[in-house]
Formats: structure tokens, C-alpha cells, sequence
């Protein structure tokens, strides 16, 4: 759902009301990293730029196979978009909770932004490792009230007619964008055209990359 | 600097030996111990001994050792080191992780987990 309309939450284990059940080892490291943080040991910032560093580096291999098949097989295609959850689990890929994917197509008219993850939102079986931006909460409010600026922060710049959606993540309900296919890649091997497949664009703050 | 690879051969890499996470918190655990040997707590061979320690006590009780399981013995080995050097007490890191499951069920979707 758009970030205007009212949230459509599907009640399982827990939502809104009930908060976020952290698994035993994300306790752990929270707790190591207070305790180290508080007393002066580890800056909580440095170690974002340390996983920033880092997670550049790991690709979204997953997503990027997701996109790359749905760029080359229409009926994967449609399949997704109808279904992205059986569609993305075809392929091996499980999220952690169960959670519902929902597969957000752009277009020469549409383009597709997520915004979330103060929480838990984020779909990192398939994207990998959020950017550390993304869990800031004035990227969130930013990209809710004027997308077309945080786009063009990016080095994205759209064209003034084309429309841009935001769609907020719930507990149960995570995105996937599906980029639009680049020119001049016909005929390319769904290999191939995975490397084009940035995890940016598949959270719509950029697009994939131009064949070179 | 010799390379992550070289001093930690087990890490789990991609082919262009960037470390591969399977879930933010262990990139969250790499990180502190990436920063904690930059601060000089710990050298990495005292990193290195205690790691294949916490690998090895895992292997003799079961582990079926996929690389699967790698970072739960990363961050033995880290709250391990921690505790040595002081930087830390066990009943400081039980504390903390109760207050932090408290403050994960009471926030509401959508808001930042704190303390």
C-alpha cells in the first residue's frame, strides 16, 4: 500500500499493536553493542561505516537473480508480480519469518520507492544488507513528503511527468522493486543481466545500471 | 593490513573475497570486532585463537559446521573477549539483552527500538 492509504495489516505473529519478537542472538549483539558503545569502546557510527565499507561489496544476488529472471521470462514475470512470494521461494529464496513479499513493477510512466526498516522491514534474504541511510528516520520522513528530491540526492533525476509511488513496509508486507529492463540488452543471459541489478534499484533510490 | 581472508580463512567470502552476511546482525558482529581490534583490545591473533576455540568447542558438541552457524561462534567469541578484557560482565550482557526484548515487544511497528 501507498503511504497515504491506511495500512492493511495481515495479523500473524506480530504487528502494530504487539511490537517486534528479536531473536536470541539479535539480543545478544544488541546488548554487546550498548554495553561496548556506553563504555566508550565501539562508536556506534564507525561501525556503520565499517558495514558500509563492506556490504558495497556484497551484491544482492539474490534480488538481482529475481529481477534478472523477470526481465528475461515474462511468465516469471507475471507470476511475480501476481504472487512475489511463491514467485521469489521458486527460486530458493526464503525470508526469515515468512514474511510477504509484494514484487512493485516500474514503468515508463510509474516509478517505485521504498521507504521503512526503523524495525525489522527490511527483506535482506533477498536484498541483502540495507544501506545504512535507509534506517535513518529522516530518510523516511523525506521520501514519504518529497521522493522527487531524495531521488535526485541519489543522482536520480526523473522526468517531471512520470509518477512516483512510496510504498511503506508493514511488519508482514515487504517490497521488491522491479527495475525497469535497460536498453541495449537484448538478447543478454539472465547471468548477464544480473550484474545490471543494483540494490538500490531494487529499493528504488536508483535505477539498474546502463549496459557499459 | 593483511586481508580479512588471510588472517580468518574460514570467513565466509563471495569471489571477490568481500565478507557475506546472512542477516544485519552479523554484519552488526563484525563490525564491533573489526572496531574493537582497531582500538587495540584485543590483537587478532588472540581474535584468531579465540574464534577457532569457540569453532572447535562448537564442532566437538555437534556443530555441523555448514558455515551456516559461523557468526554464532563469531559472537561467542566475541562476548567471550569482551568479558576477558574487561569491557564487559556477564551478568551486564544478560541485563542488556533482557531490557532490549522488553523494548522490542513494546514498540509499536514502524518506531525505532530503544533503550
Amino acid at each position: 500500500m501507498t503511504h497515504d492509504h491506511d495500512h492493511d495489516h495481515h495479523h500473524h505473529d506480530h504487528d502494530h499493536d504487539h511490537g517486534t519478537v528479536l531473536s536470541d542472538v539479535e539480543l545478544r549483539v544488541r546488548a554487546l553493542e550498548s554495553i561496548l558503545v556506553e563504555k566508550g569502546y565501539v562508536d556506534p557510527a564507525a561501525l556503520d561505516v565499517l558495514i558500509e565499507t563492506y556490504e558495497t561489496k556484497v551484491g544482492p544476488h539474490n534480488g538481482a537473480h529475481v529481477v534478472a529472471k523477470a526481465w528475461s521470462d515474462p511468465a516469471y514475470r507475471d507470476w511475480l508480480l501476481k504472487d512475489a512470494t511463491a514467485a521469489i521461494e521458486s527460486l530458493g529464496y526464503i525470508g526469515r519469518q515468512g514474511e510477504h513479499m509484494v514484487a512493485v513493477e516500474n514503468t515508463p510512466t510509474t516509478h517505485n520507492m521504498v521507504v521503512c526498516t526503523l524495525c525489522s522491514c527490511y527483506p535482506w534474504p533477498v536484498l541483502g544488507l540495507p544501506p545504512v541511510w535507509y534506517k535513518s528516520a529522516p530518510y523516511r520522513s523525506r521520501a514519504v513528503m518529497d521522493p522527487r528530491g531524495v531521488l535526485q540526492d541519489f543522482g536520480v533525476t526523473l522526468p517531471a511527468d512520470k509518477k512516483i509511488k512510496v510504498w511503506d513496509s508493514t511488519a508482514e508486507v515487504r517490497y521488491l522493486v522491479l527495475p525497469e529492463r535497460p536498453k541495449g540488452t537484448e538478447g543478454w543471459s539472465e547471468e548477464k543481466l544480473a550484474t545490471l541489478v543494483t540494490r538500490d534499484s531494487m529499493i528504488g533510490t536508483g535505477l539498474a545500471r546502463l549496459p557499459s | 593490513m593483511r586481508s580479512l581472508a588471510d588472517i580468518l580463512p574460514d570467513l565466509p567470502c563471495d569471489e571477490t573475497a568481500a565478507p557475506v552476511f546472512r542477516a544485519p546482525w552479523e554484519a552488526q558482529a563484525f563490525a564491533m570486532a573489526v572496531s574493537l581490534h582497531q582500538r587495540g583490545l584485543f590483537t587478532w591473533t588472540e581474535w584468531a585463537a579465540t574464534l577457532t576455540a569457540e569453532i572447535k568447542a562448537a564442532q566437538a558438541a555437534g556443530d555441523p559446521d555448514t558455515g551456516a552457524t559461523y557468526y554464532h561462534h563469531w559472537l561467542r567469541a566475541l562476548e567471550r573477549l569482551a568479558i576477558e578484557k574487561g569491557a564487559a560482565t556477564p551478568a551486564a550482557l544478560q541485563d542488556k539483552a533482557a531490557a532490549w526484548d522488553r523494548a522490542a515487544r513494546a514498540t509499536p511497528h514502524g518506531q525505532p527500538i530503544t533503550l
